[in-house]
């Protein structure tokens, strides 16, 4: 009854839950040249539906979460909610937080009957409902608990219970299970699998972003996956396998290899073996890897089982690596020429056996060689230093070369990547008090 | 119709009956009802410029006049709350006002307070033509730029920080914007908040001394208080006096402590996201009585249901649309005339202040006073220097003991909180016994109040030094000098440069209490900027008065500038691990 007490009266039923008409976004920087985060992504979320959302940092998917949110406008294009173009949040619409995102100072209970309580729902009524949700969602017990006195997985269960207590036909989850440890965000997204099953709960659609692919696998009934720089729908997946969904069988595993497929086919590559990958710009979004990290990786992929292959799912399963993980890495492997990824499988180079064969000195060498041939930013703080007088040049000449590609945020942790791999390989040096790069005189 | 009007028949809720509790509360509250009325009258007493107020030595007297003072720093301090509460709101939500606003402040917080009490108290008094109240304006106001600055700019900070995460939660679940403030970043704001409210009180009881014995037109007006009291006693030569009001004033302070800070801190300690490590800490007395009496649950859900109602009233003026709508960004031109005006206007106000200080001030007074401003600089690095010298090692010894510390914090910050300038007298005696020279010694007074900012910090720095760290340094055999210049010196650092800062200012304040020192008919000298200005404003001079402050802070802002800024940056940059 609330349900349709609360929603708007003028909303068709029969249009779609939710549907992005060419949104897109743009973010200003500081000196008024737009940066374009989004571009042009259509979508609709249907009656009954899962989607989840997987992409690689930088893919705009929270971006767009908050944008079907109305926490955000589009720059252009339109967001609509059964039918009815959104200028701002709307109910109807509820979200979960990636880090929870409750009030310190109030109480399990207090959390949950907030959203009501700014909707005017009269006291006694509120906290009938606030209880009813917290039951629900498996808290009874905690209502007088603080935030702070519960577990991560507990936590969640709030975020989770404020955002059902106020019956929302569109659930939008950010994330929700990443802060958490493997085996309570299993449980939590069972709990929310059953209810969602037993249609216990008033949601008709779900939005879900993730950075865990198997995450997504069980529970959406379709996968959206994202590229970056801009941001853009590059495939979607129907995912039709029955529910309860197990994980270890053959058409589960499938459909995982094809995401990893779909996910590591890298922007500008067609990422068939063999193929010559196109060489990429100054300002390419290099990825967050250490030399520490691929040292490892290699090594393991030279060692027992995988002989210098292995299949992606089960490295990332055997390794413990999440996607936010891994992902930096194989593009760090392919990028220097040291693996090729294809097909939801890794497949090392001879120079990427070479490095894992060679001692530190070998090593270091390989790994200048490759920067120096396969990541132009490298090649171009190191000529530039070659061409000074004293050879030395602030990192704020680089930083703001990068900032006509990338967003502050961005720029500064591509920067502190290069260097931090420029050290490593003795291409310069660096000087953090001065914050001046150099060549380093040996 | 009739039954509207009739008796209201108010449901009591079961968990607003009464309880034992309510036996030590209900007195509380009708004497602290009784206090306000009998202060308020008391501070709206008739009076014209030019009757002498008599203030009795009688000790006697002393409870009388230090619950005056308590009521101006009450005054003070919710006027300072207020205050920020707006302007801090204002600042943090429109960008426009934030540009005035912000600048404005970082110089409102280098003005020496004593400064604006010159400058204000006549203006105080047209306002309440012959009443008291102008007077007692005055002085409170003087206690409130000492909080409200500082207090603001914690909040401002506050506001601009609530996590991202948290503000969208709270638009996603529709809270309107007055409901966001109150439940969101007003909530988000109260911890820091509650311990600047404490660190500027702790400044506030110098000035409540200082700013009651008030100099209109070359006439000192005595508001009956402690600082009056003092005053006199200094005017009459009585040690006695001012013994018992040095007594006095630990007791007051001790109960502000007792039942305002302690209460708020445990309380603020909710508003905390993080769980800190003061989860068990007791809870104190007075905040037992205040959860557990229902007498406060009433007030609470009065403050409650008049919050709502505020909402409720809001939405109806703005007839709250479903919607927000987004403001579209500024257009970059707007924004530089905008800036272009505020440049404008700036610059025709140093100008017209230019023009009427060299109205009256020859030009080459004005290099006189900047010299005077340099002497005193001296005073301020030198001291800080020597408190550094003392402190530092001391703090570290007591801080490496965490019991020891638990218990000499509360007594440092007690030291910190009591004015210094009660014991200006005693000083004045031993320099006058000893025949010593005032130049030199005049200048420990400056810093005899703020020294403990730093001895305070050092042992909290030393104190949040890792166990690991310290053990790492035994393990690998690091002893004495190499200890102090590789391990301690270094890991205190930030906390060093956070009491330093507070010292100096502190000190820089103060200059124009301690250069110039009474003692009956005796007045001892001090070259500096503090004194210049002292004598200017005894003697009403106003184009003087707005130079020496104009140029003291100058100086301060320089000196905030050009070194501790950078140390700050530097502190917070080596500190960090990631």
């Amino acid at each position: 009854m609330s349900v349709v007490a609360e929603r708007e009266p003028t909303a068709a039923v029969d249009a779609p839950l939710l549907r992005a008409v060419a949104a897109s976004k743009t973010y200003r920087t500081p000196d008024h040249i737009g940066r374009l985060v989004l571009e042009r992504v259509d979508f609709t979320l249907r009656d009954g539906e899962i989607v989840a959302i997987l992409g690689r940092s930088g893919s705009g998917k929270s971006t767009f979460l908050r944008l079907l949110a109305g926490l955000q406008p589009p720059s252009e294009g339109k967001v609509e909610y059964r039918g009815e173009v959104v200028h701002g949040p709307v109910r109807g619409v509820a979200m979960v937080f990636q880090s929870f995102a409750l009030f310190p100072w109030l109480t399990v209970l207090g959390n949950v009957e907030l959203g009501l309580e700014a909707l005017g729902v009269p006291a006694a009524e509120r906290r009938r409902r606030a209880v009813e949700a917290i039951d629900l969602i498996g808290l009874d017990g905690f209502e007088s608990a603080y935030p702070k006195e519960l577990s991560g997985g507990m936590r969640q269960r709030v975020g989770f219970a404020r955002a059902l207590v106020v019956n929302p036909e569109v659930l939008l989850l950010d994330e929700p299970f990443s802060q958490l440890d493997v085996l309570t965000a299993e449980t939590l997204r069972n709990d929310l699998h059953d209810l969602w099953i037993e249609k216990r709960i008033p949601t008709k659609g779900i939005v879900m972003v993730s950075h865990n692919i198997e995450e997504a696998v069980e529970m959406a009934d379709r996968i959206l996956i994202f590229s970056s720089d801009p941001g853009r729908i590059s495939a979607e997946l129907p995912v039709r396998l029955a529910r309860p969904r197990e994980i270890d069988t053959p058409p589960f595993r499938q459909v995982v290899d094809q995401v990893y497929t779909l996910l590591t086919t890298l922007p500008g590559r067609d990422g068939r073996r063999g193929a010559k990958p196109e060489p990429i710009g100054l300002g390419y979004r290099l990825p967050e890897a250490s030399v520490q990290q691929i040292s490892g990786l290699l090594e393991r992929l030279t060692d027992e089982p995988y002989h210098g292959r292995a299949d992606l799912p089960h490295l990332a399963d055997e390794e413990n690596l999440d996607m936010d993980e891994l992902f930096p890495l194989l593009e760090l492997l392919q990028l220097l020429g040291f693996a090729h990824v294809s097909g939801g499988d890794i497949e090392l180079t001879p120079m990427g056996r070479a490095y894992a064969e060679a001692d530190m000195e070998g090593r270091k060498r390989i790994f200048s060689d490759a920067v120096l041939k396969h990541v132009p930013l490298a090649v171009h703080i190191r000529r530039v230093l070659d061409e000074r007088p004293g050879h030395r040049a602030p990192a704020a000449r680089f930083l703001r070369e990068l900032e006509d590609h990338l967003s502050e945020e961005e720029a500064q942790r591509v920067l502190d990547t290069v260097i931090n791999w420029g050290r490593h390989a003795e291409i310069f040096a660096y000087d953090d008090d001065e914050e001046v790069l150099s060549l380093e005189d040996y | 119709m009739e039954q509207r009007w009739g008796l209201p028949l108010i449901a009591w809720p079961d968990r607003l009956r009464p309880n034992l509790w309510d036996l030590v509360a209900l007195p509380m509250v009708l004497g602290a009802i009784f206090l306000l009325a009998w202060g308020g009258m008391a501070m709206g007493t008739r009076y014209h410029i030019g009757e002498t107020l008599t203030i009795s030595l009688d000790p006697w007297h002393l409870p009388q006049y230090a619950l005056r003072t308590v009521l101006r720093m009450a005054a003070a301090l919710v006027a300072s709350l207020g205050f920020s509460l707006v302007y801090a709101a204002v600042a943090a939500k429109s960008r426009a006002a934030e540009k005035i606003m912000i600048p404005l402040l970082d110089i409102l917080q280098s003005v020496p307070i004593l400064g604006f009490l010159s400058i204000t108290v006549t203006g105080f008094i047209a306002l309440f033509p012959g009443r008291l109240l102008g007077v007692e304006c005055a002085a409170i106001f003087a206690i409130f730029t000492s909080q409200a600055w500082n207090m603001t700019f914690s909040l401002y900070q506050s506001l601009r920080t609530v996590p991202i995460e948290l503000a969208e939660a709270a638009r996603m679940y529709h809270l309107s914007a007055w409901q966001r403030f109150w439940r969101l970043e007003v909530p988000h704001a109260i911890p820091q908040l509650v311990w600047n409210m404490m660190m500027s009180v702790s400044g506030g009881w110098f000035f409540v001394v200082a700013s009651e014995a008030i100099t209109v037109s070359g006439q000192t007006i005595l508001l009956p208080g402690i600082g009056s009291y003092i005053a006199t006693a200094i005017a009459e030569r009585d040690l006695g006096a001012i013994g018992y009001a040095v007594l006095v004033m630990l007791v007051v302070i001790l109960l502000y402590d007792q039942l305002l800070f302690r209460p708020l801190l445990a309380w603020a300690a909710k508003f905390r996201g993080d769980p800190g490590g003061d989860e068990d800490i007791v809870r104190p007395w007075f905040l037992l009585v205040l959860q557990r009496a229902q007498l406060f649950d009433l007030f609470h859900s009065g403050a409650l249901a008049l919050n709502r109602a505020a909402d409720a009233g809001l939405a109806l003026l703005t007839r709250r649309r479903g919607v927000h709508r987004e403001l579209p960004p500024g257009r970059a031109w707007v924004e530089r005339l905008y800036d272009f005006a505020l440049l404008a206007l700036s610059a025709a106000a140093l100008v017209w202040i230019v023009a009427f200080i060299r109205e009256t001030v020859p030009g080459g007074e004005i290099g006189r006073v900047a010299l005077l401003g340099g002497i005193t600089a001296i005073r301020v690095v030198v001291l800080i220097a020597l408190a550094s010298l003392i402190w530092v090692p001391i703090g570290v010894w007591i801080g490496l003991r965490p019991r020891l510390a638990d218990r000499v914090q509360p007594i440092v910050q007690f030291l910190a909180a009591f004015p210094a300038n009660l014991f200006f007298p005693v000083a004045v005696v031993l320099i006058l016994r000893f025949r010593l020279n005032a130049e030199i010694w005049l200048s420990p007074l400056m810093i005899l109040g703020t020294q403990w900012y730093i001895l305070f910090n050092v042992i909290a720095g030393t104190s949040a030094l890792s166990g690991e760290l310290r053990f790492a340094a035994v393990n690998l055999g690091v002893r004495r000098t190499l200890w102090w210049r590789r391990v301690i010196l270094p890991a205190i650092f930030p906390a060093y440069i956070t009491g330093a800062v507070t010292a100096a200012g502190g000190a820089w304040n103060a200059s124009i209490v301690s250069e110039v020192v009474q003692w009956g008919d005796t007045t001892l000298r001090a070259t500096g900027i503090g004194a210049y200005i002292a004598q200017y404003t005894a003697e009403g001079d106003a184009a003087r008065i707005a130079l020496g402050i104009g140029v003291l802070c100058l100086y301060v802002l320089a000196f905030n500038r050009l070194l501790w800024r950078r140390l700050y940056d530097l502190a917070a940059e080596r500190l960090r691990l990631d």
